[in-house]
């Protein structure tokens, strides 16, 4: 069993929801992120979601793009990011790691090199925002050979069967894109959510995961009542910008808000 | 031979008149061509590329879209538009007798009107009531608020900031046309952020947006359908260089920078061996300075804005800024069928720096009184390395997709010159 169907499992066991941090790697610089991902893990997170910085992520919208933008100035790649997350297995053995990025940075490295360097650096799982199921089947091969989940995306759009499509090619996990729209856009629609969530559950048995417009604890305790994980990310990262000057302060209303999080999914 | 084609040359060349392609099947139906192109975006966008991709193929097949479509061209976009004979220039080069396919003299100064008008179209018969698109140049950006304008649909064009001040002229033609033009100030502030931005607006307003895409690059199908749409220009060029000289050239000339003036050119020539196609890159200050904007001559295999092609990236996958004195051939990419025209040998690319191309400007502003935009100088810059180099009963048709009024104040500027 992969460490996130395993993850996975025992939440369901002790009924608990995952929390799934999202933060882009090196933002705002390299030697920021290391010590953050421990300390997420501390406050609560189950999983942890590794931002791959792109020069064209155009899926998201301006606060992780900007991250983006910041982890680039000191050079921040995916070779890099593996290097890290190859760090925090040192030390820590038990949580999944889920790459989040986009597909060129993988082309570029050739998609045998990535699957083993993932491998390697105790990745357990890909997601790649501009590589649909249609497109994957190369990669999907390479990973699950390597006991690595390829995690899909599904929209409010998407229709049974690519619902279906998705819970066949994919594992791990699916996750739920709540709104349409890009990264830190509005706010999700609990009924919206609700009602999607049954329509995928009806069309495949993997974990969900929701995410896009996840900002506080209300809406964490919300989104984990009718989902498997709740993911948040741009939240996070605009506690980053606007302690650009402090970060250690950064760091701690990061912990904060993941471990109210935490509290109010619990609870 | 000749008589028999005269007639031709005087009407319209219908899309439903003409067979493009015997052999050549090019994309396969996932939007494949070889290992280029294909479907590389968020699942937000498969559904609504799929829709379409049906409502494409679908209208493709309908003679009353056909003819709509048709009637748009010949009576709005001011088609077909002539073949000229260069003979003065030609003469002067000493070589190859030179034809210019004139696409500066289409409605809105260009091209890429042929393909607004026929995704506009498409607009309307998917129900769709707000119209988007990204623009380098400014002129897809006009050429699509120019029909929104018609068509009654709000229209928002996405120009990166840098572009935004040196094509002022085509921003105020924009917003004549009641289009909102955004100007977009992340990465590199040029064709490529404009396309992010547009994809990053498409997702968000999917239900009621078309997205005109300007050139033939982005997901399936629209590589394929801005193709099909630009392939006009190609049908025409055969045929009227069969009535006007009895045969087919023996070389086209066409500037690349997302390529859909290029592929319009090429693509009904395609199963036509004998006719050398030859791709214009845009080389900046030179291939060797890496400030230029030349994938195909210098870049590698990629994935961008949703389809696999040659690139400019960086070892670890990054794009690449880019550098052109054309707005409108400074992009990172380029379309998936010429990656598989370049690696098939089918077509063959080459790169002109600015310099180059502001003698390929003056050459034929001063030899034929016709002032190209700086994007085609590319192409007339070339024209002027390979004219002298065949013979004089040798013949190349030469792109001249867009005029240069739009270029005046870029000119001024790099001239010197205080307007």
């Amino acid at each position: 069993m992969s460490r996130l169907a395993a993850k996975f499992a025992q939440l369901a066991q002790a009924k608990r929801k995952a929390l799934i941090p999202f933060v882009t790697v090196g933002d705002p610089h390299p030697e920021f992120t290391l010590p953050l991902l421990h300390a997420m893990v501390e406050a609560g997170a189950d999983i942890l979601e590794l931002g791959v910085p792109f020069s064209d992520p155009m899926a998201d919208g301006p606060v992780i793009q900007r991250a983006s933008e910041r982890a680039l100035a000191h050079k921040m790649s995916l070779r890099k990011v593996l290097a890290i997350a190859s760090e925090f297995r040192k030390t820590d053995t038990q949580t999944p790691l889920v790459l989040m990025g986009y597909l060129n940075p993988i082309e570029m490295m050739g998609y045998e090199t990535f699957a083993n360097a993932a491998q390697q650096a105790g990745i357990d799982g890909v997601l790649t925002v501009d590589l649909p199921p249609e497109e994957a089947e190369n990669c999907v091969v390479l990973l699950k050979e390597r006991g690595i989940d390829q995690i899909f995306l599904l929209a409010p759009n998407s229709s049974d069967e690519r619902i279906q499509k998705m819970g066949r090619v994919g594992s791990g996990y699916l996750y739920y894109v709540s709104l349409k729209g890009v990264t830190g856009a509005g706010h999700l629609n609990t009924d919206d959510v609700a009602t999607k969530l049954a329509q995928i559950r009806n069309n495949t048995s993997l974990p969900v995961g929701v995410g896009f417009g996840v900002k506080d604890a209300q809406t964490a305790k919300t989104v984990s009542q009718i989902a498997d994980g709740v993911v948040v990310g741009s939240a996070l990262i605009a506690q980053i910008e606007d302690n650009l000057h402090d970060l250690a302060t950064a760091k701690l209303k990061i912990v904060e808000l993941l471990s109210s999080m935490r509290h109010a999914m619990d609870s | 031979m000749l008589l028999k084609w005269q007639h031709l040359s005087q009407q319209l060349i219908k899309l439903t008149e003409f067979k493009m392609t015997e052999n050549y099947t090019m994309p396969d139906e996932r939007g494949h061509f070889g290992p280029y192109g294909g479907m590389f975006v968020a699942e937000t966008l498969m559904p609504p590329i799929q829709a379409l991709n049906e409502a494409y193929q679908r209208y493709l097949a309908d003679p009353e879209f056909i003819a709509e479509l048709d009637a748009d061209l010949q009576h709005y976009v001011g088609r077909p538009s002539p073949l000229y004979h260069a003979q003065r220039w030609s003469k002067e080069l000493g070589g190859a007798q030179i034809y210019l396919k004139r696409e500066d003299l289409n409605h809105t100064g260009a091209h890429k009107i042929n393909n607004t008008v026929g995704q506009a179209l498409l607009a309307k018969r998917m129900g769709k009531t707000r119209i988007i698109a990204e623009t380098g140049a400014g002129q897809h950006g006009v050429a699509t608020a120019t029909v929104a304008a018609r068509l009654g649909l709000e229209c928002v064009v996405y120009m990166g900031s840098v572009d935004v001040q040196r094509q002022a002229l085509n921003v105020y033609r924009m917003k004549l046309l009641g289009a909102k033009v955004v100007a977009v100030e992340s990465g590199s502030k040029t064709l490529k952020d404009a396309l992010n931005e547009a994809l990053r607006d498409w997702v968000t307003n999917v239900d009621n947006t078309f997205y005109i895409i300007g050139t033939v690059a982005g997901p399936h199908p629209y590589p394929a359908m801005v193709r099909d749409f630009q392939a006009i220009i190609g049908r025409e060029a055969k045929q009227q260089c069969l009535a006007q000289t009895g045969r087919l050239p023996d070389a086209l000339v066409a500037c690349v920078g997302g390529g859909s003036n290029a592929i319009g050119l090429f693509y009904p020539f395609i199963d036509d061996a004998s006719v050398k196609m030859i791709g214009v890159e845009a080389a900046g200050d030179g291939i060797e300075t890496g400030r230029h904007s030349a994938p195909l001559c210098a870049g590698r295999p990629g994935v961008l804005h949703g389809n696999r092609t040659y690139l400019m990236a960086d070892d670890d996958g990054e794009i690449i800024e880019t550098h052109s004195i054309s707005a409108g051939l400074d992009y990172p990419g380029v379309g998936p069928e010429h990656a598989w025209l370049k690696d098939t040998h089918r077509a063959q690319y080459v790169a002109i720096t600015d310099d180059e191309a502001l003698q390929g400007f003056h050459a034929l502003t001063q030899m034929e009184g016709i002032i190209p935009a700086l994007e085609s100088s590319h192409a007339m810059a070339y024209t002027l390395k390979l004219a002298p180099t065949m013979k004089k009963d040798d013949i190349i048709i030469v792109n001249l997709s867009g005029r240069g009024d739009k270029d005046m104040h870029t000119m001024a500027q790099r001239e010197g010159i205080q307007l």
